[in-house]
């Protein structure tokens, strides 16, 4: 998908140019635009190393667990379906609380952790459950204190204040985040009516809410 | 609204270096041997980033440069004007769900050419900061455990980016202004 999404850019670029007469100027812009990606990704080197070699120690420091302890009793009645003291929710909890922190690599292999965890309690194992949609919809809305890229290219470009958008970008997600929590609750709502009147078997309802 | 929360955000990541060194070290933690190899990971990352940041650029220099963009500009500005988007942004949105470090080629794109303090430039630095890899999340996720029917994830998980755009824009206004 990316793909064509590339490749159509470049080609409506280059058919355009060449209608339009400025085909000479596309060999010079591809190179130009070549140089200017290499010279932009060894700026945000810098930017990026200083916060891995920071995240490491934040990471080694503990934060992690602290975050996600605090984070596991509010995520909890996200999940009806889990059953208390199940090993999805201190998972889900650090994985939140990696993202919130903005330690994307730390994220990953706690989401894997539970999602694994989530799929023990899975009857349909082809099939999500609806404690993982809302899993995956928390963390891809998931709102982030320290939205470090986006610090990170404008520092490099020479921002007055880069880390102005952390109030902004922490509001938007916020929003966007409550707004998908509530719009996944009549989702799994209109299933669980489905289920009731029993018009048709719809896999993945399980008979846990 | 913005000199106050711009004062306590300018403190969130000095305070979390501290806060993080403090607990390390009381952890007995060698701190200096951890930064070096999570900076190790962090060049290793970078270097991989190049070839996407390169990809991007070319693409994007060439649509804008080509008069593309313009062109679409003329004929998508209607609906980007009566939302309030200005149309640079507009790749960022096709692109974010797809992949991250194209993103970040996108947004370095942006600041470069609009300036970083720009309403371009920090609209895309809010819309970057607020959003995730919806297809990578997804298909890490998913696949990881094997399923294969998603239920309402995807179409509900691109709505929020959709809806996380149109928040953006608004709490850029709010702190920033036009």
């Amino acid at each position: 998908m990316l793909s064509i999404i590339w490749a159509g850019m470049i080609i409506l670029a280059v058919a355009y140019a060449a209608v339009t007469g400025g085909a000479e100027e596309i060999t010079t812009v591809l190179f130009a635009q070549a140089a200017r990606g290499v010279t932009m990704a060894l700026e945000v080197m810098s930017i990026i190393t200083v916060w891995f070699g920071l995240s490491r120690i934040a990471a080694k420091a503990g934060l992690l667990p602290a975050f996600g302890r605090l984070i596991a009793p509010l995520i909890r009645p996200l999940f009806p379906g889990v059953p208390a003291g199940h090993p999805a929710i201190p998972a889900m909890g650090m994985n939140l609380a990696a993202n919130l922190l903005g330690l994307a690599n730390a994220a990953t292999p706690f989401g894997l952790e539970a999602m694994r965890a989530l799929q023990r309690l899975n009857p349909l194992p082809r099939t999500a459950t609806p404690a993982m949609v809302t899993f995956l919809v928390l963390n891809s809305a998931c709102a982030t204190l320290v939205p470090s890229t986006a610090i990170a290219l404008r520092a490099n470009a020479g921002a007055q204040q880069p880390s102005a958008i952390i109030a902004p970008a922490f509001l938007a997600s916020s929003v966007a985040l409550a707004a998908v929590l509530i719009i996944d609750r009549l989702w799994r709502w209109r299933y669980r009516r489905e289920k009731v009147a029993g018009s048709r078997s719809r896999p993945g309802k399980g008979g846990r809410r | 609204m913005m000199t106050a929360t711009a004062q306590v955000t300018a403190l969130i990541v000095p305070a979390l270096v501290v806060v993080a060194l403090l607990a390390a070290l009381l952890r007995k933690v060698d701190v200096f041997e951890e930064f070096v190899r999570g900076a190790g990971e962090g060049v290793k990352l970078s270097l991989q980033l190049i070839p996407y940041i390169v990809a991007i650029f070319v693409a994007v220099g060439l649509f804008r440069e080509s008069g593309v963009l313009t062109v679409l500009t003329q004929w998508l500005s209607p609906v980007l004007t009566w939302l309030g988007f200005p149309v640079d942004v507009l790749p960022l949105m096709i692109i974010r769900p797809f992949n991250n470090a194209a993103a970040m080629g996108v947004v370095a794109d942006i600041l470069s050419t609009r300036g970083p303090d720009s309403f371009s430039g920090r609209l895309a630095s809010v819309m970057q900061g607020s959003s995730e890899t919806t297809f990578y999340v997804l298909t890490v996720y998913l696949g990881a455990v094997g399923i294969k029917r998603s239920l309402h994830a995807l179409p509900l998980c691109l709505l929020g980016d959709l809806i996380g755009y149109l928040a953006a824009l608004w709490a850029t206004v709010l702190f920033f202004g036009r």
